[in-house]
């Protein structure tokens, strides 16, 4: 068990790493959905489009394969960008198409009426999204998107394959000075833990306010 | 034009009939033919006898045993060192069968005698000396640094590592070891050596460091990006596999080793496999006769 206290300095430095990263990636994934969502659901068709082949090729793609192919790929194009930028840039690019598909569901599940209605009225298209189908719309997606969270939080561990100090990749080097996998394993799990149960209790005490009575 | 290329062909054609006729007369003189005093009843001599022998060597480590796909020959130090002792058994270089030893077959192979030696990057330690005996070394392989090709940043040996950024893989102990002996070095790490040559390649490592057999291998494929700083900071020793406690043969293969440090087809071994790789001069370890 020491080999686990010994080491909270390390797994502390690790653990705010892996929150920087997951917030960050998660506020660029929810501007990206929104953008998605949009296009997926425009009028206008090559939008359309282009929204469905993004969400083709990240929602499919392996995650560890966007993140070493963009580590390696990108200084091949003379971009040169550090470890944790590369790491943000592809879990909000992966995320954002599991939002944008999750927020276009929500958007889908607005009755056809209030659009209509919003139309009638003289709404644009932008406005019509922005002020009367979005605001019911991520009501209804609270715990979806909720779950892409949590998801995006333990996700955020393949950025230790390009050695980004996180979570992950200060375990590993626990684990190369104690040799200790079970117990220093278990200290990583309980620090994924303390980000994603509170996101959980959060997120139901959100999903009840913003709750539509119906 | 054409015609006097045929020509040419032709005459090199013949001339090399002739001349690998020649070799065949050699072969045949210092073969099984050969005058080798062996000592009666030992390994060398039913091989010997046999006149033929079978060799465990690497298929997939450049510089030291490495098999040509196109020619199926398999080539390198342990290949040339492998020649040389089956030479001094009077068996020619064409009646030795190498067979692939990867690491985990080799003390089996050995064991169940599917092979009469194993010469490939076999590193001598205890727990192997249980099952297994050891002639050599006949080579001290050890940790060593790769470097961007002209080396920039001037990495002459493991002390200048100290500030600079280095490529390991992590949990090896290729990583502890750079911790050690150069505290201050950033260590970056991955999953295989092959995404380090990769960061280094991209300038976002100053070095790599691992085994140099392994580098080795990597500068193998990349000869124009890399180059090795030839400081070895760590020692392995490589040796030759025999059966255990299969005295006369290890000390057959022990004076084979002696006689060629001194008459330079050692080192001449060396220049031509590893040698090309590694700029250092060749030295040969001293035989350890336990």
């Amino acid at each position: 068990m020491n080999a686990v206290f010994d080491h909270l300095g390390d797994y502390a430095n690790g653990w705010f790493t892996t929150i920087q990263l997951a917030v960050l990636s998660f506020l660029f994934a929810m501007a990206i959905g929104l953008l998605i969502a949009a296009m997926r659901v425009s009028p206008f068709q090559p939008a359309r489009v282009v929204g469905t082949a993004y969400v083709d090729v990240f929602r499919n793609s392996p995650l560890p394969v966007l993140t070493l192919l963009f580590w390696f790929g990108l200084p091949k194009l003379d971009i040169g960008i550090s470890r944790f930028i590369t790491a943000m840039i592809v879990l909000s690019l992966y995320t954002g198409a599991f939002l944008g598909e999750t927020i276009r569901s929500g958007i889908n599940s607005v009755a056809v009426g209030q659009s209509e209605a919003a139309r009638s009225i003289g709404l644009t298209f932008t406005q019509n999204l922005r002020l009367v189908i979005l605001p019911q719309a991520l009501r209804t997606v609270v715990q979806p998107i909720g779950n892409i969270w949590i998801a995006l939080v333990k996700n955020t561990a393949v950025a230790s394959f390009i050695a980004v100090p996180e979570l992950i990749y200060r375990t590993s080097q626990i684990n190369t000075a104690e040799s200790q996998p079970v117990p220093i394993l278990i200290g990583a799990a309980v620090g994924y833990l303390l980000l994603t149960l509170p996101s959980g209790a959060v997120l139901s005490a959100i999903e009840r306010r913003v709750a539509i009575k119906r | 034009m054409r015609r006097a290329r045929h020509l040419q062909v032709a005459v090199l054609a013949a001339v090399l009939t002739v001349s690998m006729a020649g070799c065949g007369k050699d072969k045949k003189n210092s073969g099984s033919g050969k005058k080798v005093s062996l000592k009666a009843g030992s390994t060398m001599e039913k091989l010997n006898k046999a006149g033929k022998v079978t060799v465990g060597v690497k298929f997939d480590q450049p510089g030291f045993g490495q098999k040509d796909p196109s020619s199926g020959k398999v080539a390198g130090f342990d290949v040339e060192i492998a020649k040389i002792i089956a030479g001094e058994m009077g068996i020619p270089e064409k009646s030795i069968e190498f067979v692939e030893s990867v690491s985990a077959n080799r003390e089996p192979f050995i064991t169940e005698g599917k092979v009469d030696m194993v010469v490939a990057t076999y590193t001598i330690n205890d727990k192997r000396k249980a099952l297994i005996s050891f002639a050599g070394p006949y080579y001290v392989a050890g940790q060593d640094i790769m470097v961007k090709k002209g080396n920039p940043k001037a990495i002459k040996a493991v002390a200048d590592l100290n500030g600079k950024k280095v490529c390991s893989v992590e949990g090896s102990t290729s990583e502890k070891n750079v911790k050690a002996k150069a505290p201050q070095a950033t260590v970056t790490l991955f999953k295989t050596y092959t995404e380090c040559a990769e960061d280094l390649r991209n300038d976002k490592v100053d070095a790599v460091s691992t085994d140099n057999v392994i580098l080795i291998g990597l500068i193998d494929k990349a000869k124009d990006d890399f180059e090795l700083v030839g400081d070895k900071f760590t020692d392995e020793p490589y040796g030759i596999g025999v059966k255990k406690d299969d005295t006369d043969f290890r000390n057959f293969v022990n004076d084979v080793l002696e006689k060629i440090y001194k008459d330079g087809r050692w080192k001449k071994a060396y220049t031509d496999t590893v040698g090309k790789f590694v700029k250092e001069a060749p030295e040969p370890p001293a035989v350890v006769r336990y």
